[in-house]
This record gives C-alpha cells, sequence and structure tokens, in this order.
C-alpha cells in the first residue's frame, strides 16, 4: 500500500478523500493556491504544497506545478477528485511517465469516454441503449420522415451546428417532421451558415439517472446501483439521492449490467459513472460515462456501505474488489443537498464573502438514521469566486425515502450559515414539495415548478400557528427575563401580562400564553392549544423543541422591534404585540420599503475601482456601470435597462457593503 | 362626597379627552398616536401615574380665557419600564398645537424637579407647534426653566427626549441638551428656523423634512442619536434603551439575568482580520459576536460611519462601545467621528457604564477640509473624554494603532486599564511605507532599497511585541477568546475606584 499520496484538488473533495487516506494509515499531501492558503484541505493534510496565484488556471489545473509537488512530496500516488485534472488525459499520462500511480482509470478509458461522438459509439458496441437517432446526411424532408418513423416519434431534429435551442424542433407527427425540418434547415442556414441536420429520438419526461461502477485490475467490474440526479438547475445538480424511487429491480439491474460492459468494452478500473437519461416509460439511453469520482457519490456509500475512495486507492495498488455483485445491496435510502452560495432570492447569483458563521447540524451514524456533511469550508472563512460555488454536501439516510427526506428537512433547519447568500431556502422548499415528495421528478422539475424563479416558502395554516406557538413561547421567555432585570422598584416589579397578539409573515394570531413547569402553553383564540416544549434560551440562534408532537428546528434571530424566523424555506418577521399595543399598532401607516429598481446597488461586500457614468448620462442596458473588485477581482456591474443617471451615490476607492447605493437613476 | 367623586371622574374624563375625538382623529391621520398613548406604550402597562391633570393655563389675553383645557397641552407623571421608574412628560398636539404656555412648563419642570430628586430617568416625548405665543415672554420664561433644568439634572440622570412631531425654534433647545434624541421618520422635524423663515431670509428653498427631518439629523447634522419608523417602534426601542441605562449618577448600570456563556469562543474572529492590512473588514462582527445574545443597541448609526458607538451587555451588564471601523475611511479618526465617539464617552463616563474601546484606526484624517474645521481641537475631545474618564476601560487592538489617533483610542496612558493586543496588532507611529519614506528619503529612487527598509520597518514594528515589551501592552490575546477575556477584565474592575482632583468643572476643548 502506498505511504503517501498527494490530492490534486481542493475544497470538500480534497477533505473527502484526506478522510479516508488517514483512515487507511495514508499520509497526505494536498496543493493550495494563494486563496486557499488557510483552507480545510490545506490544515487536515500532513503536508501541504503552494502551486501558485488563484485562479485554477494558473495553479490546480498546471500539471507541470502538479508533478512538481509530487516530486517535493514523493508522493507515491495521486487522487484528482474530481474537475481540474480528473479527467486529464495527458496528466495521466505524465504520472504513468513518473512512474506514480494515477488514483483512477487508465489513461485510455479516459481518452475513449471523453469525446461524446466517439464514446456514445463505444457505448453502442458493447450493447448499451443509445438514443435512437440518425447522425448522417439527410436530403429532404421525405427522407426526414422516413428517418422519424423509424426511430418512432417523438423525435428532435437538430441542427448538427446547433445550440442554444436555435435551429431545434420537436415533431410528434409525418406532418410536424416534414415541417419541422424545413424550418430547422431555414434557421440553422441563417443562424450557423451550416444547414445540416440531423435526427433522433425525443426523450419525454426525461430522468438523469446514474449507474456507479467499480471495476479493479484483475478484470472485475461490479455496479453500486443508481443515483437519481433529476433535480437540476441549469444542469448543475442540485438535489440526488439513492436508489431512484423510479427504477424497478429489473431496469436496475439491466442499466448495472451495461454499464459494466462499457466499463470492460474500454478496459475500465476504478471508479466511475455511467449516465442515462430515462423516460416515463423507463427507457433508458447512454448520456455519456464519467470517468472520475462523481460530487455525488456519498449517496452510494451510505446505501451500499461501501467507501468508493478507499476501494479508489485499493484498486489502484492493484487489490482486488473484496466484494461479488451478489454483496452489494441497497440499504435504505440516501438524500444529499448541495448547498450552493448562490442566493435564491437573487436568480442564484453567486454570493462570495465572509462565513460568518456556519455550523452544520451534528453528523450522525446509527443503524435507523444518519447525517453526514462533506465540507471545505469553516466558520470565518472565505467563500471566493475563484472556484466552484458549493459550501457543502449534506446527505441523510434513513430506512426508507420518506424518512431520510425528514431527516433532510431537520438537518436543513438545523443548519447555520450566514455572511453569504445561499440556497438553504430553496433546498428546504424542494424537500416539501408534493412532487419531489412523490419521486415525480423530471429533469426539467425545478423550470416547471418555479418558472418565475424563488420567492420563499409560506409555510400552511397549521404550520404557520405552529411557528407562532414558537414565537410566543419565546417572547414569554424574552419578557420574564426582562422582568428580572435588577433596579426595578421593590414590591412593583412588572408583572408580565398573558395575553397577546402574535403577527408572523401576513398572518395576526390572537393567543394567550400560560407558563407551565414544562414549558409554555400557547391557546390560539377561537380553538388550538399548542404546548411548546424546548430548552431554548433567549439568545440562542436556534430553536430546538417540540409543539404538540411535531418536533421543530427553527432560526431565529432579533430584529428590531421583533424576530426573524426561518423554517423549511420560510424567512418570516413575528412580532409579539399585547392586545392594546396591537390595537394601537394598527393605527400606524404602512411604510413602504424603498423601492430600489431605480438604484445600482453594490452586490457584494467590496471597493469601488471605478465609476464609468456621470450623473446625467443615458446608459443602455448592458452597458458597463461601475467595477467592484471583491476578493481581488474585478467585477462589472452592468445596467439592467436603459436610464438616466440622476445620482452618483459612491465614489472610486470606496468601501461598500451589500445593498449599498453606487447609482441612481431617474 | 359623591359630587366631588362624580367631578373628578369627569374632570378626569375631560381631561384624558385631550383636544377632542376630531383632533384625536386628525392626530391619528397623520399616522402619529395621542399624547397618552404614546406613554401607555412607552411604560409597563399599568403602571403610569399622572400628576397634575387639572393644571390649566392662566392667560387672559386674545380670549385664551374661554378655553382653558385641563392638562393644559402636556401630559405629565412617571410610571416603570420592566419595573424601574422613569419620568415622562408627552406633549399632546391636539390641545392648542402643544404649544409651550408658563403652566405647560411648571408641569415639565415638575417631574423633572422629582426625577433629579429621586434619581431616575426623564423621557421627554415632544411634539409641539412651539412657544404659546398668546402668553408672550411667559411662555419664554417657561423655555428657560425647562433649560435650567436640564443642564441641571444632565449627568445626575439620562435625559431621553423623542421628536414625534414638529419641534421648532426655542423649543429645540431643550432636547439638545438632553442624553439621547431619538426621531420618527416622515413626521417629526426639528430646527431652529423653519423653511418660510429661511427662504426670506437666504432665499433657500428646502422642506421641512430637508431641513429637519429625521434623515438630516441623524446623517447629516448628528443632532439625532437615531431615527424610528414610527411612534410604536420609538416607543418600544426607547423601552429597550432604558434598559442598558443607569436610573441616575447614584446607581450602578442594570444588570439583566443572561444566558450567553461569558467563556464561549468564536473561532471565526481567529479570521476577521484580512491577511492584507489594506483590505476592510466589519467591526460590527466583532461586536456582535462579543456582545450577550449579539444584541447591540447602537447610538448614532447613520452618521461618523468610520466609527460605532453604542450599548451592549457583558455577563448581563451594560458596557459602552467605541469602535473603528475600517469599511468607512478606513476606520480613521476625523472631526466628525471625534465628536460622536467624544461625547458617547462622556456620557458613559458621566453613568458608570464601562468602556470597551475596539482599535483599528490608521490615523487622523488630512487635508484642509479638517483641518480649517478645527480637527485639532475636535480630536482633543476625545482625548479628552477618554482621558477623563474614571469607569473602567478596556481596549482592544485588532490592527492598526498608528500615531497620535493610537494614543487616543483608550491608550494606556490614558488610564486604560486593560489594554489587549490581537497577534495581528500593529502599534506604531505610522504605517511602514510611510515611515519608511520618511526616514530614508535619501533612498527614496531605488525602489528596491525602498522595500526592503519597509519590510525591516514592518518587521520591527508591524506586531504588538514592541508595545507589549513596555507594557503598552498588558497581553496579546487570540481573536477567538477574546469575549472571555474581556468579560473576566470587566469582572475584575467592578470595584475600581478612581477620582480625578476637585475642579468646578474641566475645560474641554468644546
Amino acid at each position: 500500500m502506498f505511504d503517501k499520496i498527494l490530492i490534486a484538488n481542493r475544497g470538500e473533495i480534497a477533505c473527502r478523500v484526506i478522510k479516508t487516506a488517514r483512515k487507511m494509515g495514508i499520509k497526505t499531501v494536498a496543493i493550495y493556491s494563494d486563496a486557499d492558503r488557510n483552507a480545510l484541505h490545506v490544515r487536515m493534510a500532513d503536508e501541504a504544497v503552494h502551486i501558485g496565484p488563484a485562479p485554477a488556471a494558473q495553479s490546480y489545473i498546471v500539471i507541470d506545478k502538479v508533478m512538481a509537488a509530487i516530486r517535493q512530496t514523493g508522493a507515491q500516488a495521486v487522487h484528482p477528485g474530481y474537475g481540474f485534472l480528473s479527467e486529464n488525459m495527458k496528466f495521466a499520462e505524465a504520472l504513468e511517465a513518473e512512474g506514480v500511480t494515477f488514483i483512477g482509470p487508465p489513461s485510455g478509458a479516459i481518452e475513449a469516454m471523453g469525446d461524446k461522438i466517439t464514446s456514445k459509439k463505444i457505448a453502442a458496441e458493447a450493447g448499451v441503449s443509445t438514443v435512437p437517432g440518425y447522425m448522417g446526411l439527410i436530403a429532404d424532408a421525405e427522407e426526414a420522415v422516413k428517418i422519424s418513423r423509424e426511430i418512432g416519434y417523438p423525435v428532435m431534429i437538430k441542427a448538427s451546428a446547433g445550440g442554444g435551442g436555435k435551429g431545434m424542433r420537436i415533431a410528434w407527427s409525418d406532418t410536424e417532421a416534414r415541417e419541422g425540418f424545413q424550418a430547422s434547415k431555414n434557421e440553422a442556414a441563417a443562424s450557423f451558415g451550416d444547414d445540416r441536420i440531423f435526427i433522433e429520438k425525443f426523450v419525454t419526461q426525461p430522468r438523469h439517472i446514474e449507474i456507479q461502477v467499480l471495476a479493479d485490475k484483475h478484470g472485475n467490474c461490479l455496479y453500486l446501483h443508481e443515483r437519481e440526479c433529476s433535480i437540476q438547475r441549469r444542469n448543475q445538480k442540485v438535489i440526488e439521492e439513492a436508489p431512484s424511487p423510479f427504477l424497478d429491480p429489473a431496469t436496475r439491474k439491466a442499466m448495472g449490467e451495461q454499464a459494466c460492459a462499457l466499463a470492460k468494452a474500454v478496459g475500465y478500473t476504478s471508479a466511475g459513472t455511467v449516465e442515462f437519461i430515462v423516460d416515463g416509460n423507463r427507457n433508458f439511453y447512454f448520456l455519456e460515462m464519467n470517468t472520475r469520482l462523481q460530487v455525488e457519490h456519498p449517496v452510494t456509500e451510505l446505501i451500499t456501505g461501501v467507501d468508493l475512495v478507499e476501494q479508489m486507492i485499493r484498486v489502484a495498488d492493484g487489490a482486488p474488489l473484496p466484494f461479488a455483485q451478489g454483496d452489494l445491496k441497497i440499504n435504505g435510502w440516501a438524500m444529499e443537498s448541495r448547498l450552493y452560495a448562490e442566493d435564491p432570492f437573487r436568480k442564484f447569483l453567486p454570493s462570495i464573502g465572509r462565513l460568518s458563521r456556519y455550523r452544520p447540524p451534528e453528523e450522525i451514524a446509527t443503524k435507523a438514521r444518519a447525517v453526514r456533511n462533506d465540507t471545505g469550508v469553516f466558520e470565518g472563512g472565505e467563500i471566493s469566486m475563484y472556484y466552484d460555488p458549493m459550501i457543502a454536501k449534506l446527505c441523510t439516510w434513513a430506512p426508507d425515502r420518506a424518512s431520510a427526506i425528514a431527516e433532510m428537512r431537520h438537518a436543513l433547519d438545523a443548519f447555520e450559515l450566514e455572511g453569504i447568500g445561499h440556497n438553504l431556502p430553496f433546498l428546504s422548499a424542494v424537500m416539501d414539495h408534493p412532487r419531489f415528495t412523490a419521486g415525480e421528478m423530471t429533469t426539467a422539475f425545478i423550470a416547471e415548478e418555479w418558472p418565475d424563479g424563488f420567492q420563499g416558502v409560506t409555510p400552511g395554516p397549521e404550520e404557520m400557528r405552529r411557528l407562532a406557538a414558537i414565537v410566543g413561547h419565546m417572547k414569554m421567555w424574552k419578557e420574564a427575563r426582562a422582568a428580572r432585570i435588577s433596579g426595578a422598584m421593590p414590591n412593583h416589579r412588572r408583572r408580565v401580562a398573558p395575553d397577546y397578539v402574535i403577527f408572523i409573515g401576513k398572518e395576526r394570531f390572537p393567543v394567550h400564553i400560560l407558563e407551565t413547569e414544562e414549558g409554555t402553553d400557547v391557546s390560539f383564540a377561537g380553538d388550538g392549544r399548542y404546548e411548546v416544549r424546548s430548552n431554548w434560551r433567549p439568545g440562542d440562534p436556534l430553536f430546538r423543541g417540540t409543539v404538540g408532537s411535531e418536533e421543530m428546528i427553527v432560526k431565529t434571530a432579533y430584529v428590531r422591534g421583533g424576530a426573524r424566523i426561518r423554517w423549511r424555506g420560510a424567512d418570516l418577521k413575528a412580532v409579539v404585540r399585547t392586545p392594546r399595543e396591537a390595537e394601537l399598532a394598527a393605527l400606524m401607516p404602512e411604510k413602504l420599503p424603498p423601492d430600489t429598481s431605480k438604484l445600482l446597488l453594490c452586490p457584494m461586500p467590496g471597493l469601488v475601482v471605478k465609476i464609468m457614468v456621470a450623473e446625467g448620462d443615458e446608459v443602455q442596458e448592458g452597458q458597463p456601470l461601475a467595477t467592484v473588485e471583491a476578493m481581488k477581482m474585478e467585477n462589472t456591474l452592468r445596467a439592467e435597462r436603459e436610464g438616466v443617471v440622476s445620482r452618483v451615490a459612491a465614489t472610486a476607492g470606496q468601501s461598500l457593503k451589500v445593498d449599498d447605493v453606487i447609482l441612481e437613476f431617474e | 362626597m359623591k359630587d366631588i367623586l362624580a367631578e373628578l371622574e369627569e374632570r378626569r374624563e375631560a381631561a384624558r379627552a385631550g383636544g377632542g375625538e376630531r383632533r384625536v382623529t386628525a392626530q391619528h391621520g397623520k399616522g402619529k398616536l395621542t399624547a397618552r398613548e404614546r406613554i401607555e406604550l412607552l411604560l409597563d402597562e399599568g403602571s403610569f401615574e399622572e400628576f397634575d391633570m387639572f393644571v390649566r393655563h392662566r392667560c387672559t389675553d386674545f380670549g385664551m380665557e374661554a378655553d382653558r383645557p385641563a392638562g393644559d397641552g402636556v401630559v405629565t407623571g412617571w410610571g416603570t419600564v420592566n419595573g424601574r421608574m422613569v419620568y415622562v412628560f408627552s406633549q399632546d398636539f391636539t390641545v392648542f398645537g402643544g404649544s409651550l404656555s408658563e403652566t405647560h412648563a411648571q408641569k415639565i419642570c415638575k417631574i423633572m424637579d422629582m426625577a433629579v430628586q429621586n434619581g431616575a430617568p426623564v423621557v421627554g416625548l415632544n411634539d409641539s407647534g412651539g412657544a404659546r405665543i398668546q402668553e408672550g415672554v411667559a411662555s419664554l420664561a417657561g423655555y428657560a426653566e425647562v433649560f435650567q433644568r436640564n443642564i441641571m439634572a444632565s449627568g445626575v440622570v439620562p435625559q431621553i427626549s423623542v421628536i414625534m412631531g414638529p419641534c421648532a425654534g426655542g423649543a429645540v433647545y431643550s432636547p439638545a441638551m438632553t442624553d439621547f434624541i431619538f426621531m420618527v421618520r416622515d413626521s417629526s422635524y426639528m430646527f431652529v428656523t423653519g423653511p418660510d423663515v429661511v427662504k426670506t431670509v437666504t432665499n433657500e428653498v428646502v422642506t421641512a423634512e430637508e431641513l429637519g427631518g429625521a434623515k438630516t439629523h441623524t446623517s447629516k447634522s448628528s443632532v439625532a442619536d437615531g431615527a424610528f419608523q414610527d411612534d410604536m417602534e420609538a416607543m418600544m426601542e426607547v423601552r429597550r434603551l432604558i434598559d442598558f441605562l443607569p436610573a441616575s449618577n447614584r446607581e450602578k448600570p442594570p444588570v439583566r439575568p443572561f444566558f450567553d456563556d461569558p467563556a464561549r469562543l468564536e473561532l471565526s474572529l481567529d479570521t476577521l482580520v484580512p491577511d492584507n492590512p489594506n483590505q476592510p473588514y466589519d467591526m460590527k462582527e466583532l461586536i456582535l459576536k462579543l456582545a450577550d445574545e449579539g444584541d447591540f443597541y447602537e447610538i448614532q448609526e447613520d452618521f461618523a460611519k468610520n466609527i460605532i458607538t453604542g450599548f451592549i451587555r457583558l455577563e448581563g451588564s451594560t458596557v459602552g462601545v467605541v469602535a473603528n471601523q475600517p469599511m468607512v475611511l478606513a476606520g480613521c479618526l476625523d472631526i466628525d467621528s471625534s465628536r460622536k465617539a467624544a461625547r458617547f464617552v462622556r456620557f458613559c463616563d458621566a453613568f458608570e457604564i464601562p468602556i470597551l474601546t475596539l482599535v483599528d484606526v490608521p490615523g487622523f484624517l488630512p487635508g484642509t477640509g479638517q483641518e480649517y474645521g478645527g480637527v485639532i481641537k475636535h480630536g482633543a475631545k476625545l482625548l479628552f473624554a477618554y482621558g477623563e474618564a474614571t469607569v473602567p476601560k478596556v481596549t482592544v487592538i485588532t490592527r492598526k494603532a498608528y500615531g497620535g489617533a493610537y494614543d487616543v483610542m483608550s491608550s494606556k496612558h490614558l488610564r486604560g486599564d486593560f489594554n489587549y493586543a490581537w497577534p495581528t496588532a500593529q502599534i506604531a507611529v505610522m504605517g511602514a511605507k510611510g515611515a519608511t519614506e520618511i526616514l530614508h528619503r535619501a533612498e527614496l529612487g531605488d525602489a528596491e532599497k525602498i522595500a526592503r527598509r519597509t519590510r525591516d520597518y514592518e518587521d520591527r514594528f508591524a506586531n504588538p511585541f514592541v508595545a507589549a515589551e513596555r507594557g503598552f501592552i498588558d497581553e496579546v490575546i487570540r481573536p477567538h477568546s477574546t469575549r472571555r477575556r474581556v468579560c473576566r477584565a470587566f469582572a475584575s474592575l467592578k470595584g475600581k475606584k478612581q477620582q480625578n482632583p476637585w475642579k468646578k468643572h474641566d475645560n474641554i476643548p468644546l
């Protein structure tokens, strides 16, 4: 076995590999760029080598620099993680040339699967189901109809040079095929100056399901079942699970066997993933093979009990796989949520900055449930703009899908993350979505369910009452404590009254709150009484407790006049008033938040480098207005629509916070 | 007897009605509450005890004898905020526009005298058209009587003013002499002369809001210490402030039960100060992470943002915080920030509130604007305030402490009790680059030599140890343990006794 391996990666995957290596008694070497000087993977590794400036193109993917780090430290093998050099044939060859083991497939397999067309051809030859289609030249509309019939409707008619939906038609009949062919051809000629057209099967209700394979150097190749990754936003996977709620054992077996056939056909070793697209009738078609460890590999590990990184290292060292296909059973259900530094309320714009608070839920591994969090960040660390905006991969496991989802809901509720915009509320919203819980998703799920973007979640009436009960409970604690301040007039202490009106979101609940030995009982006017039990104390950012029989974890923070309440993707302001206060509050004028549509706000904390416009300037949509430097990178802010600059509010050299005003428009 | 009781009820009823239903409706229509409704919100439920409900004016000019409403346009009395006594007056705009008459002033004076005598804060809710013109000089005399009491009460009991409607002319000077002025957005304004007079005299055209609204006074003039959304929020926030303040200078600040571990570690603070010394960071994060439960009551949030002032609690006890803010003007001291912080420090010292100073200051802001504006004397105010303060003083230098600004920011030499530094602290006369350029002027043409000299200077002074070797820094502490260290420091200073020499009063460079 190797004594020392180098991890040619950063972030969570580097940390992930280091954990397994350490468990196996192997020393680890990290590499890091300028931006990662204090990163977690550097702290975790036994040794760390600096390999250049922050941009990956000047550090992590420069083969010479990584090779130098290997020579310098004497690492015997390299784990490439995912991304960066993981599927770079030249890197694999460079390692081979120096006699360093690549913990991954042979370079030939990387090459064979690296090209979309070649890989599809190899797959078809190996008996893997591929999307039926005709790649040759199509002479006219009649030939197009003929080919379409052979493939079977619906079909997709596509321009060879196409992209962005241009020159693309879907046809469900001969007539549509005829018309579509002509339209695509015309469009393709006009758009790309290339009117070559091809036709392939149009996959309806597509789901992304992939097979994990593991092969050793002794001719053994096994499949570790599937992962479903249909919850995607613009081809970026957001939530993955294993197994898929859609596959039946026969389909699973067929897919697994075809995946292994492909792996064998290219002489594959190590861990790899064969991606399929599956239609509503469980027809599956090969998409591509990823010749590396996948981001979402933990869900497979959770249902199979196999440490994929460990097996990759052992296989690289020449060991045979220690189990047979029959040993690989599906045990329970695993979910993975990818936490991204992307603000769902701002069209998922990447958010960078300091993680002023980062408290993931406690990791658990018992027979009944598991919580696992793979991350490369720490509280007080920076999310930089140089790399992938992923903060963590939060996984849960339970005996069945519904319980795994329930675990995930709690884990997301308990995840404290402040300082940057992040997609926690969105992940919670997916976990509560009926189509998701029913397992009825396709790759278009997010686009279909949130066509206008994400605006947060409004809890249902019953949930609102439970949240209100918690707010009431916390209010009682705060008031009882306030009344115990020193210096009060003896014998004339303030008595905390039991009647309140709770305003939460747009709801209003008159309540009577009774303090008991165990907690508080919140009675709602009309009907309903909730017993709230918790160890929460004023100042705690997380309320953990029960409301009636319901277990709840709610994030709370002070905001002027009330509390901010975050739970299951909802972000609400709650205010508790006495009945008299409520009466008087009703007389207060409603003050609308200032209209920011005519402002250019600073999207991130940073330094103004340049203001490119002056007062009175007319600007066009997309015109650069200002540059803001954050993390040593200059970001150009552009006009969202045309307008006239009425005021320049910031000056070059000024440091701004998020949402500080830079320009005002008329 | 029965008749008297009936009359009592009748009179009370009349007094409570204020200016009558029509005027009350008009007041509500402006988004404002009545004088009594405001008191209800400010004080603990049912705790208000009124004085002088039946007082009427004695004016007989201009037909005033015909209209003598009970209470005369101001509601006065006392009650409790979380069980602690406060005195309050609340001007009633529905009665003669809240105008101040001789008797109106007498009512205010009465409760101010009682507040000073009994040691409890005074909260003034201002909503007044100004002097009762019909009374002439008697009304002016009334103002002056109130002024005199504001002056006498200053430093004895906390005085809080909330401007909840108009406050113009001579009326502004009573709030001006209190400790804190808060304003309600969109419905209050304060000025010495209104837009009409401004127009006549200077030809300037300006609205009341621009001239003296909440935004103007919190961000431009610094007359006001804070602004609130509406009357409701204003009263709730004044309650919150009172919880931080001692009842008088004869009492210690209040202590509230707390649930936050004084030894709580904040590992994220180890990375708060960026590697690049010219990169800003948000000092508020440090304040919030040090404070009990992250509870911070900021004073003058929108003015001179290069310095932060406000109250927190440590182990349940009030502490005043003064902190340079590197996010704004690199956290330098200038005229505005010096004035802002000086007044805050003097308030804390007057009321026995310990002071925590967080330092990251590159120096005083240079320039003609500053020098012509008298930065020398204004900067001296802060220096003076720190130097005369006898309350417990704990200082933490997080990064830069350069030049005279180092001395000013509650340094050891100004009787600082605990002066801590983070490992990232740099205590020096100036930054390395500037120092090198002066020390090695002859080598300025040689970039390489200068770079080496700069590095030498950095190696020598860009650390806390030079100061620590001299005892100017008591200890270099790890950022993550700052809360624990600061809590322990203040705990050890509970018994601090320090006295300045007797004097009639000092002569701070006003």
